[in-house]
């Protein structure tokens, strides 16, 4: 691995994450790079929120290197169901996460390097930190044509996004994140960021969709590896610091005291779900049994994922309206997630009449209303 | 006159007033314009000038102050509200957040700078707000009369480094002033306290919780340094005596204070589906039958055969056994796997044994079934169970898993107890509840007494076809499958 030749080293991180003292050969400049051990998007999520919460950035910027395994990260402010195929997602055992900073989704996974630029809230510079990324790679490949735009996107070749941004700012730090397409299976990424819901209106930021397309596509020597190495390169230059990547775990409590519940409150279903602006489903299905076709309108509203409103309209008498009442008064309330509603009307079950028949189509009509969700 | 006069009363009071050209509406006071300064919040307008200032000066009212959105950096103007955090008439801290601002793909969190009650908000949802213009009217305690700077410190008596800015672990201490003062009175180094506040502020709770600990009793705040939120301590309260600060006070008589209130949530989703469940299993006339099983074989089985079953990729537990042996007996007395019609008119004998099998999850009380027990081997059934459970753990179970059930077993045991009285789950007729596995003494055939491993179990069932002798012999039949696990071979299918 490239990696090696560089001064990896992974010791005690607590001193150097504190102010710094002697054991660390800083300058006046003062820059810190640390790479993650872990591909967990939560935990690696984690330590952004860490760093950006406890980590002192007045004298020294931080440089964070991260790769997760397949995942997809949407913003702060967006709604997932827009934004991408959940149930793909479930079935592939895809994870989702919702990062703090803003912007759109993204697909990750080991072959997408994710660099973190930590600095006081005066310091926070975008474009600055996406130049150096720029000048890495030519540096790397001089003939690359890799330039950044105005919306902070990294284009390859003028059309091919290779890279996106998104930042937060806090009250004393900020952080700016970006990413970077090395290997990443384009395929999986274009499938599971197509949502196949239909009738979502919301105020949820939308994302913009781009081309893409893999630096190892342009060149098969520039691996994950490799990049990590030349952008760390960089930023140790620029900072006039060692080139020495430190590398940190996310679960190591003695170093990062309170990452695990940073971690945890991440996956949380009412942060990843919860935390969608309000939106409504206006939208119908076609149910087809026995000899029928009927057409079943649904109009929903989705407040912090819970369903707030729920109105079936069904064709009269397909369904006795105590029951359609009841399965209506249920779902108000819970929350707008399949596992949850398979619980909910499979429970319900137990208390209508032992008919098949009606048995079935309450099933078929449960079974539509889940693949809303 | 009067309206000069009071104006210039409430300007004492207030002792900074900065006037607005709005004043020209009010004719009365057109002469004042120019002399003095005032600052109003936009209702204060409705009313005549000359009874808000009649106000301001006979009630000491905190001052508003109109906090502005700062510089956000990179040349940014303007923003979309994205989250409120907080709504008007909640209190805030210095350092709160108030809000989340998003502008092109960079999210920023608006803290407070003040001290106060949020009395307006000048944006809603999804607005453009305007960097330098307000976002939120904050009202401030008047007595403080300036509105305090950033980072507003109270010089305390004591060492400035000890509990102002504490480092740990590079970790700033965040207490507001009133807090930290609290803290000083009563010696408290910061460092030591944990802090459950948001950003892990040290909060006026924490304070009193470790002097609680301390002192072993549940201490209300000594009245000098009383706390109203959200009003800091005015600066002219005199500062507190030595002596005051070095005793511990130990309030046995005082009455204990206790801020806990009552939290009532509605009852939605799955939690309001079990109501509906149970209370139709209410309207079933429930029997029960208990019975201890002496499973010391039964024990040493499992022992030989886990490994095996290991080999093979399946965790094998007693469950697989004790549903192996309700099948074999429900083929026995098929009522027990029966279900009632709504109007009690029919029985339906279900032909599949699909035994249920109580699992306690995150979601609740879920029960998925296990289907044609009848023609399983026991190793098929530990094989789906650990699907089951896994699936389950995960909040995973689909609907076929969770539909079709005909006969439950609850192995309350694994989480404790010996004797139950389990609910049957309609369209159900039977369910049985199983205790933990206890060690006891008990005589053997010999008259010898010898450790056995006892377990107890509760069944319950629908008195309406069920009768006691049926359960009885049912449950005997069960029992002796498990006692003497090799006659299970007899008759196994």
């Amino acid at each position: 691995m490239v990696l090696q030749s560089s001064l990896k080293n992974c010791f005690q991180l607590s001193c150097i994450l504190q102010v710094p003292k002697a054991g660390f050969r800083s300058t006046a400049s003062g820059g810190l790079i640390i790479q993650s051990t872990s591909n967990d998007v939560y935990q690696n999520l984690a330590v952004e929120d860490w760093i950006h919460d406890h980590m002192n950035l007045e004298k020294r910027q931080v440089l964070f290197l991260w790769r997760n395994s397949p995942a997809v990260v949407i913003g702060r402010h967006q709604n997932p169901w827009q934004e991408c195929n959940l149930r793909l997602l479930r079935q592939k055992n895809i994870k989702l996460a919702r990062r703090r900073s803003g912007g759109g989704t993204v697909y990750h996974d080991l072959g997408n390097i994710n660099l973190t630029f930590f600095t006081t809230r005066k310091k926070h510079e975008r474009m600055e930190n996406l130049k150096l990324v720029v000048k890495a790679l030519k540096a790397l490949r001089p003939q690359l044509d890799v330039h950044v735009t105005d919306r902070y996107d990294i284009l390859l070749d003028r059309q091919y996004k290779i890279s996106g941004t998104a930042a937060k700012l806090g009250r004393t730090a900020a952080y700016h994140h970006c990413t970077l397409l090395c290997s990443t299976d384009k395929f999986v990424l274009s499938s599971v960021l197509k949502s196949p819901y239909k009738g979502l209106k919301s105020n949820a930021t939308p994302s913009v969709p781009a081309s893409v397309k893999n630096l190892f596509e342009e060149d098969p020597s520039l691996t994950c590896e490799v990049l990590l190495d030349a952008i760390a390169e960089e930023y140790a230059t620029q900072h006039q610091i060692d080139h020495h990547i430190n590398l940190i775990n996310p679960a190591d409590e003695t170093v990062l005291p309170g990452i695990n519940n940073k971690a945890k409150e991440l996956q949380t279903w009412e942060w990843v779900y919860g935390k969608t602006p309000k939106f409504n489903v206006s939208t119908h299905f076609n149910i087809a049994y026995k000899d029928s076709v009927l057409d079943v309108k649904v109009d929903m509203d989705v407040k912090h994922g819970r369903i707030e409103v729920c109105n079936i309209d069904l064709p009269q008498q397909w369904l006795p309206p105590a029951l359609c009442s009841e399965l209506v008064k249920s779902l108000t309330g819970n929350k707008f997630c399949p596992n949850e509603t398979t619980v909910l009307v499979t429970t319900l079950l137990r208390t209508c009449p032992q008919d098949g028949d009606l048995q079935s189509r309450w099933n078929l009509l449960c079974e539509n209303m889940k693949m809303l969700m | 006159m009067a309206a000069l006069g009071a104006v210039r009363s409430s300007g004492r009071a207030a002792r900074r007033l900065v006037c607005i050209q709005r004043v020209r509406s009010c004719s009365s006071v057109r002469f004042i314009k120019s002399k003095y300064v005032c600052v109003f919040d936009k209702s204060a307008l409705k009313f005549s000038h000359q009874q808000r200032l009649f106000r301001t000066s006979a009630v000491s009212r905190g001052q508003i102050v109109q906090f502005k959105l700062s510089d956000i950096g990179e040349g940014i103007t303007e923003v979309t509200v994205k989250e409120w955090y907080i709504k008007e008439g909640d209190s805030v801290s210095q350092f709160d957040s108030i809000c989340e601002v998003q502008s092109d793909k960079a999210s920023v969190t608006i803290t407070s700078r003040y001290d106060g009650i949020i009395r307006k908000l000048h944006y809603s949802l999804d607005e453009i707000a305007y960097v330098g213009k307000p976002l939120v009217d904050i009202e401030i305690d008047a007595s403080k009369g300036v509105a305090p700077a950033e980072d507003v410190v109270e010089a305390p008596p004591m060492s400035h480094e000890e509990h102002t800015h504490q480092e740990i672990k590079g970790h700033k201490t965040l207490a507001t002033p009133a807090v930290r003062r609290l803290a000083m009175e009563n010696n408290i180094k910061l460092s030591e306290i944990v802090g459950t506040g948001k950003d892990n502020r040290i909060l006026k709770e924490d304070i009193l919780n470790y002097l609680a600990k301390q002192t072993g009793a549940i201490l209300p705040p000594s009245p000098k340094a009383e706390i109203i939120p959200p009003f800091p301590k005015s600066e002219t309260v005199p500062a507190p005596p030595k002596d005051k600060a070095h005793k511990i006070p130990v309030p046995v008589s005082r009455p204990i204070v206790f801020s806990g209130k009552d939290k009532t949530e509605p009852i939605t989703g799955f939690h309001k589906a079990m109501v509906k469940t149970m209370s139709a299993a209410l309207k079933i006339p429930h029997f029960g039958y208990c019975d201890e099983i002496d499973l010391t074989e039964l024990v040493q089985l499992r022992e030989e055969l886990k490994p095996l079953a290991q080999i093979r990729g399946v965790k094998l537990s007693f469950m697989p056994f004790f549903i192996k042996a309700a099948s074999l007996g429900l083929l026995q007395y098929p009522i027990l796997n029966a279900s009632l019609d709504e109007n009690c008119q029919n029985v339906t004998y279900k032909a599949s044994h699909n035994i249920g099998v109580a699992m306690d999850t995150e979601q609740g009380l879920i029960v998925p079934n296990v289907k044609n027990v009848q023609v399983c081997s026991v190793f098929e059934i530990a094989s789906e169970l650990n699907r089951l459970q896994s699936l389950g753990s995960a909040g995973q179970l689909g609907t076929t898993e969770l539909t079709g059930g005909t006969f439950t077993l609850s192995n309350i045991g694994t989480i404790g107890g010996t004797y139950t009285k389990p609910v049957i789950l309609p369209p159900e007729v039977a369910i049985g509840a199983l205790g933990k596995i206890q060690v006891l003494p008990r005589f053997n055939g010999k008259g010898e007494v010898f450790k056995a491993r006892i377990m107890n179990v509760s069944w319950s069932a629908d008195h309406r076809v069920i009768d006691g002798a049926t359960l009885a012999r049912f449950s005997n039949l069960w029992k002796s499958y498990l006692e003497n696990p090799a006659s299970m071979l007899l008759d196994l299918k």
